[in-house]
């Protein structure tokens, strides 16, 4: 009983609460989405801009990333 | 949150530099090669050859860099929203036991890899330019989408298997358990959906399997910058960074 309880030197670990994660995950899904249309379909199995620069541009990262091309 | 989610974003374009090294050593001879056995291919079936929208310097240059930058943010952000889940919430059953900022990143990213690329890529690989039949691009995106969204539905529901037998089994057994479960619908997946090989017969075997080895190198190298680029950055601004980051405190410091 002489020891005293020890400060711990690892605190317990907090997780961060679901309902603070959830808008964020809403807002990185949407945004991450986007992006990633762009990068790995855009005007190859369709298009929201007609023509075929932005598939061209992007080429070699799509065929590298592994996206089906052309 | 939002420190979390910026860092995920910036660390996902630091990440997709250290790729593009990968991508232009590794990637871009394969994409060369098959480029030529394209043309040489038009030529001989006497097709003109087909206008250039964009010049192949642009395209192995700020073409595959932006779109490995773009990949990169959007993985970031995914990314950093799967470890705040994460965090504090892997490792041993009772709480001293849980992973710390590091391990925990690491993990996420190791998960993240075999969920996001590997398992899709094992039922429908990456092909070079002069692979694949222009008609079947819409079945074949499609079908890769789908193969990304059944390999993360299978990722949650074995999860949610390992968290709830883990009281039960022990966290290593509860793990193994969790992996079965993946496997098991992986697999189930894969005999369900069709196959699709449009390899050409005469197609180089070397330049298929070297640009194949070179998507997979470039993804590893992406995953694996993410994962510890992450961990690390957490890790130094939960020792010494602002304590209300994000209600975010040390998982355990080790």
């Amino acid at each position: 009983m002489a020891q005293p309880a020890i400060p711990v030197s690892r605190p317990l670990p907090v997780t961060i609460p679901v309902r603070e994660i959830l808008p964020w995950a809403v807002f990185a899904a949407v945004a991450g989405l986007v992006l990633l249309y762009f990068v790995g379909a855009e005007q190859g199995a369709t298009h929201l801009i007609s023509g075929h620069t932005v598939h061209e541009f992007v080429h070699d990262g799509r065929h590298l990333l592994g996206f089906p091309c052309h | 949150m939002r420190s979390l989610l910026v860092r995920g974003m910036l660390v996902g374009l630091a990440a997709a530099l250290i790729a593009y090294v990968v991508a232009w050593f590794a990637g871009e001879p394969q994409v060369a090669a098959a480029i030529s056995i394209e043309e040489a291919r038009a030529a001989a079936a006497g097709e003109a050859a087909e206008p250039e929208l964009v010049s192949r310097t642009v395209q192995e240059t700020a073409g595959l860099l932006t779109a490995l930058l773009v990949y990169g943010a959007a993985l970031g952000g995914f990314y950093s929203i799967a470890y705040a889940f994460a965090h504090g919430r892997l490792g041993a059953h009772g709480r001293l036991g849980a992973l710390g900022a590091r391990a925990t990143a690491l993990t996420v990213a190791a998960a993240g890899f075999v969920v996001v690329y590997v398992t899709p890529i094992l039922k429908y690989p990456a092909n070079p330019p002069a692979v694949g039949n222009p008609d079947s691009i819409g079945r074949r995106t499609t079908l890769y989408f789908t193969m990304i969204l059944v390999a993360l539905l299978a990722a949650a529901v074995a999860t949610y298997a390992g968290r709830s037998l883990s009281p039960r089994l022990g966290a290593w057994n509860a793990t193994l358990s969790g992996i079965g479960v993946y496997a098991v619908l992986v697999g189930a997946a894969y005999a369900v959906m069709p196959t699709i090989d449009e390899v050409p017969g005469d197609f180089s075997a070397g330049t298929l399997w070297w640009f194949r080895v070179a998507s997979f190198g470039i993804q590893f190298a992406l995953w694996g910058a993410i994962g510890l680029l992450f961990g690390g950055l957490t890790e130094r601004s939960l020792r010494h960074g602002t304590p209300r980051e994000a209600g975010l405190r040390p998982a355990a410091t080790r």
